[in-house]
């Protein structure tokens, strides 16, 4: 928490580049220029939390305390192939049909 | 002014000479009419597509509009009605739907281009509900892309304008359930609340929204912008009509593994009860870290005055601290973000939506199709926080960010738990000010997460609350409102104490405070 806080969290324009590689987004040049500051900005702000909790404080990542819910093991209507592939940019033979996943080298 | 306000859906909205006292049309009073046989399903949805036509123009509330389904579905309500088999109290009262919810056969957009022109092939269960229920669905309603926003200004499709001065925000991200809502295209709509999506549109429109407690109404079907923080609810007029819509959408789902399997306390039942305007024995809590400094003088002041009104009526007013509190927007902006770049990673243009090939790439792999489609299809918004959740969420920031996030999170919710030993219900201000001008903040994402100061707290924790229209800031005119706040599964609370406020206010503004809503003046069909 300590060296966020202290090298005053800011977010290069490389690391934003590195992030929406990871998300998945071609951002444009125009788009990192305009993110870069923006989320410096938020990332400062929201690391004034760093240091409020002590480290035995139990995390929450639920609202509600719950477990696990379970079903009964017993077959109920879905979709049919025709519905779920209503959706679908584009199909054949009742499949979802999708740009290559391999490289040319595999 | 020389044109009289338009009244054609207040005082006389399903076409009979019958007035309603206090002049504002509720769903309440339809299903009464509905159900005394003074007018039918067909004609008053009809006088509701007549309004849409009229003025949505202006508004814009709408994303989609569904006459045809909506007429066939009031049809099928008139013909149950005549063998005597109405389906709930609000079959053949019609609805407006929060464009974040799948409705079968209706298009669904989250307010997003990567989803424009999906429709589902099943209904979400709180629209299965609707459908039980027999209420006719008008259409879907406009939002931020995804509900990130807190002025509907970041649809894809354009802003929604607030009823009350067509130049303003009406809220978000659901502005387009509470400006339909306020502008009577629909008697009643469906928000979902994240951070205060619900709440703080209500506020700034003079409408009425409440977030039920975490897992009180399923969210199977509701489109996941942060799993744990998300939750559907009633966007009304009254506190009653909130407490009747709550009733048919909330319970029990096994296909949501986070809903309560517990029943319903008896809502209905609360807000009637509260209207009798009693409210001897409740220990009505103001939360000191939510109020004050970076809240407008005229919000204050309403909020003074219903307090005070409370008091009045009986309750016993405590002053509570919840010193967490101050952080919970930080925490939320951790939170949110995490969750949300990991949910909206479905959007990877293979199975449905939006599928965008890269220009200059031949053969190009499903990979830089998913970059090229996300590219296109999020808007500015979506993609600040799909980046500040993946920063939060990678490795050598998790524990620093999204882990100390978790922990304050704790934090809050044990401040919730102090203070609710204290007060049965909490207060503050829905929102820290009235309803600013369209562009104000559309850049500056931090003014905009500003708003969402007083709400945030009730998601990060769980618990129920509901807005209540408190009255006009006296700087510009503009509504503010009143957030009630109870322990989880004790939504009742809200309704009573809620149902009690606007008791008081509507006999001290003489009728309800949408009657001096100008905005539309003139824009009459």
């Amino acid at each position: 928490m300590s060296e966020t806080s202290s090298s005053g969290p800011s977010i290069t324009r490389d690391e934003i580049a590195h992030l929406a590689n990871l998300a998945r987004i071609d951002l444009t040049d125009a788009e990192l220029d305009h993110l870069a500051p923006q989320l410096s900005v938020i990332l400062e702000s929201v690391a004034s939390i760093s240091g409020v909790a002590d480290e035995d404080t139990p995390p929450t990542s639920h609202a509600l305390p719950l477990t696990n819910v379970f079903r009964e093991d017993v077959v109920t209507p879905g979709l049919t192939a025709d519905e779920a592939l209503s959706g679908a940019p584009e199909q054949e033979g009742q499949r979802f049909k999708v740009p290559r996943i391999l490289g040319d080298e595999q | 002014m020389n044109t009289p306000p338009d009244h054609s859906l207040r005082s006389d909205p399903a076409g009979t000479p019958k007035s309603v006292s206090g002049s504002t049309t509720t769903a309440a009073w339809l299903a009464e009419e509905l159900a005394a046989g003074n007018v039918t399903s067909v004609e008053v949805t009809q006088r509701h597509l007549d309004r849409i036509a009229a003025v949505d123009g202006q508004v814009h509330a709408f994303l989609h509009v569904d006459a045809e389904g909506a007429l066939e579905q009031a049809a099928a309500s008139d013909a149950r009605r005549a063998d005597g088999r109405p389906l709930s109290p609000l079959d053949g009262v019609p609805i407006a739907v929060k464009d974040v919810m799948a409705t079968k056969g209706l298009p669904t957009t989250c307010g997003s281009r990567i989803l424009e022109g999906w429709v589902p092939p099943y209904d979400a269960t709180v629209v299965a509900r609707l459908r039980e229920a027999g209420l006719p669905i008008l259409g879907k309603t406009n939002m931020d892309e995804f509900a990130m926003g807190s002025s509907t200004e970041h649809s894809a499709y354009g802003p929604t304008r607030n009823p009350w001065d067509l130049a303003r925000i009406p809220g978000g991200s659901g502005g387009g359930s509470a400006a339909a809502v306020a502008a009577y295209e629909a008697p009643l709509a469906i928000g979902t609340d994240t951070g205060g999506s619900i709440r703080q549109p209500g506020a700034v429109t003079g409408t009425v929204g409440v977030k039920p407690t975490y897992g009180g109404v399923s969210r199977y079907g509701l489109v996941s912008l942060a799993n744990s923080l998300d939750q559907a609810g009633p966007v009304t007029r009254t506190v009653l009509d909130a407490a009747l819509l709550h009733e048919i959408i909330g319970g029990h789902d096994p296909k949501d593994s986070t809903s309560i399997d517990a029943p319903l306390p008896d809502l209905v039942g609360a807000a009637r009860r509260g209207a009798e305007g009693d409210l001897t024995g409740v220990r009505i809590g103001v939360v000191k870290e939510l109020g004050g400094e970076g809240y407008q003088a005229g919000v204050l002041a309403r909020f003074e005055e219903s307090v005070d009104l409370m008091v009045a009526a009986g309750a016993e007013l405590v002053e509570v601290s919840c010193p967490s509190f101050v952080h919970a927007l930080a925490t939320y902006y951790l939170i949110l973000p995490a969750e949300a770049s990991s949910n909206l990673a479905r959007f990877d243009a293979m199975r449905y939506g939006l599928r965008k090939y890269p220009e200059g790439i031949e053969a190009p792999s499903a990979e830089e199709v998913m970059r090229a489609t996300r590219e296109a299809g999020f808007g500015d918004e979506v993609k600040r926080r799909i980046i500040l959740g993946t920063y939060a969420l990678s490795s050598g920031y998790y524990d620093a960010y999204y882990g100390t996030a978790q922990k304050v999170r704790t934090l809050i919710s044990q401040d919730f738990a102090e203070a609710f030993t204290h007060a049965d219900v909490l207060l503050s201000p829905t929102a820290p000010t009235t309803a600013f001008e369209l562009g104000e903040k559309v850049d500056d994402p931090l003014a905009m997460y500003l708003n969402d100061l007083a709400t945030i707290p009730a998601n990060l924790s769980g618990v129920p609350g509901i807005s209540v229209p408190s009255g006009l800031a006296d700087e510009d005119g503009l509504p503010a409102g009143v957030q009630i706040l109870a322990p989880a599964m004790q939504d009742d609370r809200v309704y009573r104490v809620g149902a009690a406020l606007e008791a008081a206010l509507i006999e001290k503004w003489g009728g309800p405070l949408l009657d001096q809503a100008r905005g539309l003046e003139g824009a009459s069909a």
